[in-house]
């Protein structure tokens, strides 16, 4: 056994693990924080097998932005666990059973020779001075630009949907005009008054 | 980089002009005082016009010949071009329809119609894809506008349970498609559906987890069809979404899920036809016995039209299925068209008969219970008339186009050699006139309820007629647009000789 592939057994075993608890934690902050934990793990797969800007990619987007802004998300809900859990019991052995077969059904498959750790050899060493970025960049900008272009409209119409379901316009809303802001005069805010000097008495 | 590199757009004329006009209309509606809100319907209806115009100008320039583009990612053969022709036809008919509906119930915003555009948009690419990522992509593109339409309505709180119910089934459904896709690039190498016919058809490819994938990509687009065992949400969204966006989800999508299905199964997967065609039968069977039952005993009109769907797409899948016999492709073009053929119909029967659920209502009042169609007759005899078509036309009677489809498609089904199936679907299609036809008893023979008055627009009466005498016109001559969609079907890439 290679360090390379005693190195990847670490990474899966800890990755399970991650996956597992995200789904049976009984606090909603520390599955976030146990998913969190699997894209670093995943990140680190990615990384054996030489996808350095991928892993990079992952920890800096979805560790760095999307978990965060979850994790608030999380904190700020008031989620009510007893609720949630209702009728956990009264599904559990049909969910059970579903579940059971499937994983079995998956892994007759899975677990068959085809994806055994053999067949599929680790990528080769590309050699110094080879940058996974720019290869990456390369086919993104060239042979897959449609999908690309497909995202950024994606993208798009996310921001349109979410706008469209959450702004309201309300007639009372006190907000500000930068623009009357930048244009103020001095004489609209300061007024200045002569007042007789006092005596001090 | 050379010019010579670069991509020919030609192919694609149309989705770009869609998507710059779409964009134009997002940034002109901005500035546009409320009082002149239809200017945003106008354009919109314009740009589905131009798009229309294009495409048929794309099949002109390239001869109805399948052309790719975008490294083999994007495909216009005729089947695409076709499509997408209904689809802007759908789209605008939908527009057409619901605009009286949404600005009596302050729903006429610029959103609407960009989110339609936008899922114009991403069924065209679904249409067009010969790549699984732009596939999914496509798919992506639609979903997000459709569950954001059914939720616009944002004060109605069964409105939100519909879209959240659509929302976290769709992605459940993407996921196992997804999965599925992922488990056949790992079998083939490759995501590209002609490369993975390619590969297949050489046959050095591991059958267990092609199939494997098979199974999650056969899920994944059941969800979208919406046939039994994955079609939970159809009733529950049609019925708690507004009705316009109803119109709209149960008609242009199902084209692009039809045409997801045929790249998919077709394109990419004909090879393993054997495997993909039993598990359609199942969910065939199980569809119509489910929505043809289930939809009897609805008081709704919008979920007696949903269990509808479910039974109507299922029975389109038996047209699907019968194309390959014994790894035999000679019936393949006939059996293929006929389901074409059926989507086409299926979906001018669901614009006409939710178009007239919503030309009934008026502010304050929702056209939806069974009841509110008594007496139809008496209060307005020429919508009557043309809901008696469109009833006609959805059970399948005979000098209605609806019969002419499920004849093309049993047709299909018996060639192949299937009789039983075609007992099956003929015996359950009886069952499902049953509750088309009371809608006919009770506008015809019962007494009128309801007494609110009944003023579509001039616009909206004229179309409805259109589309309602078009299941007369097309039952008496459907030999056109039958040819069509054969022609159509035969330019596919693994059909064409």
């Amino acid at each position: 056994m290679t360090i390379e592939l005693l190195v990847f057994y670490v990474f899966a075993a800890l990755l399970a693990f991650a996956g597992l608890r995200v789904i049976t934690a009984r606090n909603p902050v520390h599955a976030a924080l146990f998913l969190v934990l699997a894209f670093f793990t995943a990140a680190a797969i990615w990384m054996l097998l030489r996808a350095e800007f991928l892993a990079i990619a992952l920890v800096l987007v979805y560790v760095g932005a999307v978990m965060v802004l979850f994790l608030f998300v999380v904190m700020m809900l008031d989620i009510n666990l007893d609720r949630l859990r209702e009728g956990f019991w009264r599904y559990l052995p049909l969910g059970a059973a579903v579940g059971v077969l499937v994983v079995f059904e998956m892994a007759l498959v899975v677990v068959a020779k085809y994806y055994a750790s053999g067949t599929l050899p680790m990528p080769a060493d590309p050699g110094p001075g080879y940058s996974n970025t720019k290869a990456l960049g390369r086919l993104l900008y060239t042979d897959y630009v449609y999908p690309f272009e497909l995202a950024a409209v994606l993208l798009l119409v996310a921001i349109v949907a979410a706008i469209a379901l959450t702004m309201r316009r309300r007639k009372d809303t006190k907000y500000q005009d930068p623009a009357r802001q930048a244009a103020v005069k001095r004489r609209d805010r300061v007024r200045l008054v002569s007042m007789p000097a006092e005596k001090k008495e | 980089m050379s010019a010579s590199d670069l991509p020919i757009l030609l192919p694609a004329y149309g989705e770009i002009l869609l998507l710059v006009l779409a964009s134009a209309i997002l940034l002109v509606d901005l500035f546009l005082p409320e009082r002149l809100r239809g200017l945003t319907h106008w354009l919109s209806l314009a740009t589905l016009a131009a798009c229309f115009v294009l495409t048929v100008q794309v099949v002109r320039a390239t001869g109805g010949q399948a052309a790719y583009t975008f490294g083999g990612m994007f495909v216009a053969d005729l089947m695409a071009n076709v499509l997408k022709l209904v689809v802007y036809a759908a789209v605008a008919a939908v527009l057409v329809y619901s605009r009286r509906y949404l600005a009596e119930r302050g729903m006429l915003r610029g959103e609407f119609f960009v989110l339609a555009l936008f899922a114009t948009l991403g069924m065209a690419v679904m249409i067009s894809a010969n790549h699984m990522l732009a596939l999914y992509l496509g798919l992506e593109l639609m979903s997000l506008c459709v569950y954001s339409m059914v939720a616009l309505n944002r004060d109605s709180a069964t409105s939100t349970e519909a879209a959240m119910k659509y929302f976290v089934l769709g992605a459940l459904a993407s996921g196992l498609l997804l999965y599925g896709m992922s488990m056949l690039y790992g079998a083939t190498g490759t995501l590209d559906l002609t490369q993975m016919a390619q590969v297949i058809a050489v046959g050095q490819v591991n059958g267990v987890v092609l199939v494997f994938g098979l199974v999650f990509v056969v899920a994944g687009l059941s969800f979208k069809l919406g046939v039994v065992p994955f079609h939970m949400w159809i009733p529950d969204v049609y019925h708690g979404a507004p009705n316009a966006m109803t119109l709209f989800i149960s008609t242009a999508p199902k084209l692009a899920a039809f045409a997801m299905a045929v790249r998919m199964l077709v394109n990419g997967l004909i090879d393993l036809a054997g495997d993909w065609q039993q598990m359609l039968v199942v969910m065939a069977v199980l569809s119509m016995a489910l929505g043809n039952f289930a939809a009897i005993a609805q008081t709704n009109i919008k979920r007696m039209l949903a269990y509808s769907t479910i039974s109507h797409m299922g029975f389109m899948l038996l047209g699907l299925l019968a194309g390959v016999v014994g790894g035999n492709r000679f019936s393949a073009p006939d059996a293929y068209s006929a389901a074409m053929f059926y989507t086409v119909v299926y979906v001018l029967m669901s614009l006409g008969s939710f178009g007239m659920v919503l030309a009934l209502s008026r502010a304050g009042f929702e056209a939806e219970e069974l009841d509110d169609y008594r007496g139809l007759n008496q209060r307005d005899p020429w919508l009557a008339f043309l809901m008696l078509l469109l009833m006609f036309a959805l059970a399948g009677v005979p000098p209605t186009v609806g019969f002419y489809a499920k004849l093309a498609v049993i047709d299909a089904v018996i060639k192949a050699g299937q009789i039983w199936l075609a007992v099956v679907a003929v015996l359950l299609s009886l069952v499902g006139a049953f509750y088309y036809l009371r809608v006919v008893k009770l506008m015809y023979f019962d007494e009128p309820r309801d007494a609110g008055p009944i003023a579509p627009g001039r616009d909206v009466r004229w179309l409805l007629s259109a589309n309602g005498l078009a299941m007369l016109v097309l039952g008496v001559m459907p030999g056109s647009l039958m040819a069509l969609c054969l022609v159509a079907v035969q330019g596919l890439y693994p059909l064409a000789r």
